[in-house]
């Protein structure tokens, strides 16, 4: 079941002209700039299939460049982002890719600074639903509308164990869990949708756990 | 879940004997947790948003490229004047229905049923009905949870993105919404609610989604006009007591089959059907060059 809520369907509400090409890809880009935590110096935005087809007549492009600003949906400002953008001093840049995506409408969207950089996978899947399907080559699935947390950690026994345990043990239940890692014994990732907000002490007691080393809440 | 199709959804209002709209706000609070009153009222904002839609596009609108905006105007006008064919009703409801896509083509804020190319059926036929059956706010409001909860059935069993399964997939999602909808505040049972929805997308199947230059704009408003007056009619043939011989689900079913096996260029890339005439291809060059026309040529 994608679309749990009535307002998935009835909503969102949001800057026109297209749910899927606009409302998804501006909820990908904020998604993308909520995942690296602050505003990026340049991004490099790849679009694939309808994406890539009819970005500038559906206003993809400003919408994702919106959503790296941290607007929201139904934010005026997304009309203007592009000039926003260069206020804040962010560089972007488009990329029509012509080869095939599973899915239709897919961005693939590297941001960064001086200091690091980052790179998702996200596809808008209708009515302004958007999903990450891979983060800095982690595949994974999530759909943005749940509250959920990242945590990156080392493979090791027992990290996945204390961090259910925690939640647990503050009554807060997992809805999806994936666990994802480049190579036994590296560093490996955990994406959690929670039904119920994770608060900030009990963030603080996840980053404590042995072996975690960082926790991100990416949605709400 | 209480509901994962529309028989179980009908199957939920005759075991409780409650509304269609009910189930739906049972549902969401189950889901949510949220309370009831909040739920309500987040609903409730979304119809003021699709209120001001329609008076936004009523006033007239215009897009940046120039393809689409004023046709609501026109609509309202020759309503006036009193002398159409279809009606003031059916008239009514499509202008209102234009009136939302112009403003969604114009960059506009809209609320999205189930997608922003689609949004003008909804809120067309809901504010379309409103003279004529005189409903409270807490009845508009329970006309979108019913929508919604139709809407979500399909969104879960079939697409609702024109880039998924063509414009039978949007339109004729939202149209299908709108008839159910229709049928609940006019008074009429949930299963009629099923037939009109299922009337309706059957009568939507097969439509691809050809957007000219890939902007939601040509076809896609007039095909809100379509959309929502097929809801009407739909909604008033199941009030007749006419039904589906196809169920509603299976007509869900059928739908995303046919979705699977459209090509892709009439999934919302601007490459197929409308398109790909000469005139979508010179209106697209006009717009956005002749490098871009050929691209999606």
């Amino acid at each position: 079941m994608k679309f749990r809520s009535v307002f998935d369907v009835i909503g969102p509400v949001m800057i026109g002209p297209s749910s899927s090409h606009t409302a998804g890809a501006a909820r990908i880009g904020k998604m993308a700039r909520q995942l690296y935590g602050r505003q990026p110096k340049w991004a490099k935005i790849h679009l694939y299939g309808s994406f890539a087809k009819t970005y500038q007549g559906h206003g993809t492009d400003v919408a994702i460049v919106g959503g790296l600003l941290d607007f929201d949906t139904f934010d005026e400002r997304i009309r203007k982002a592009f000039e926003l953008a260069e206020e804040a001093g962010m560089s972007y840049e488009f990329i029509e890719e012509e080869g095939a995506s599973d899915h239709p409408n897919t961005a693939r969207i590297k941001i960064g600074d001086d200091e690091s950089d980052f790179e998702l996978v996200g596809i808008s899947i209708g009515g302004g639903k958007a999903e990450i399907t891979e983060i800095n080559g982690f595949e994974l699935r999530l759909s943005g509308e749940n509250p959920a947390i990242l945590v990156l950690h080392n493979d090791r026994h027992g990290a996945i164990a204390s961090v259910t345990s925690v939640l647990a043990d503050n009554k807060i239940n997992i809805g999806h869990m994936e666990v994802s890692r480049r190579d036994i014994g590296k560093e490996a990732m955990m994406i959690i949708e929670t039904d119920q907000r994770i608060p900030g002490e009990v963030m603080e007691k996840l980053e404590g756990c042995d072996h975690i080393l960082n926790v991100i809440s990416i949605s709400e | 879940m209480l509901f994962k199709n529309v028989s179980e959804l009908i199957e939920a209002t005759k075991e409780n004997n409650i509304s269609i709209a009910e189930v739906m706000i049972r549902q969401e609070v189950e889901e949510t947790g949220k309370p009831r009153e909040e739920i309500f009222a987040e609903m409730g904002r979304n119809l003021d948003i699709m209120e001001k839609s329609v008076k936004d596009g009523l006033n007239g609108v215009k897009s940046t490229s120039g393809l689409t905006g004023g046709d609501a105007v026109l609509l309202k006008n020759y309503m006036e004047k009193g002398n159409t064919l279809s009606g003031e009703l059916v008239l009514d409801v499509i202008s209102k229905a234009v009136a939302t896509n112009e403003v969604n083509a114009a960059m506009g804020t809209i609320c999205a049923t189930p997608t922003a190319g689609s949004a003008g059926c909804v809120p067309g036929v809901l504010f379309g009905l409103k003279p004529r059956l005189n409903p409270t706010r807490k009845q508009m409001i329970n006309f979108l949870f019913t929508a919604g909860a139709f809407g979500q059935v399909i969104a879960n069993n079939a697409m609702i993105s024109g880039a998924a399964g063509g414009c039978q997939a949007e339109v004729g999602s939202a149209a299908g919404m709108a008839s159910a909808a229709a049928v609940e505040m006019a008074g009429g049972t949930p299963q009629q609610s099923a037939e009109a929805m299922a009337m309706t997308l059957k009568n939507m199947l097969g439509l691809v989604c050809d957007p000219v230059a890939g902007l939601v704009e040509v076809p896609c408003v007039k095909r809100n006009a379509m959309g929502s007056s097929q809801a009407i009619v739909s909604a008033d043939m199941a009030l007749a007591g006419v039904t589906s011989r196809i169920p509603c689900d299976e007509v869900i079913g059928a739908m995303f089959r046919i979705g699977k096996s459209m090509p892709s260029t009439l999934r919302e890339t601007g490459e197929g059907g409308l398109a790909a005439t000469p005139t979508g291809r010179a209106l697209a060059a006009k717009i956005f060059g002749p490098a871009a026309a050929s691209k999606e040529g």
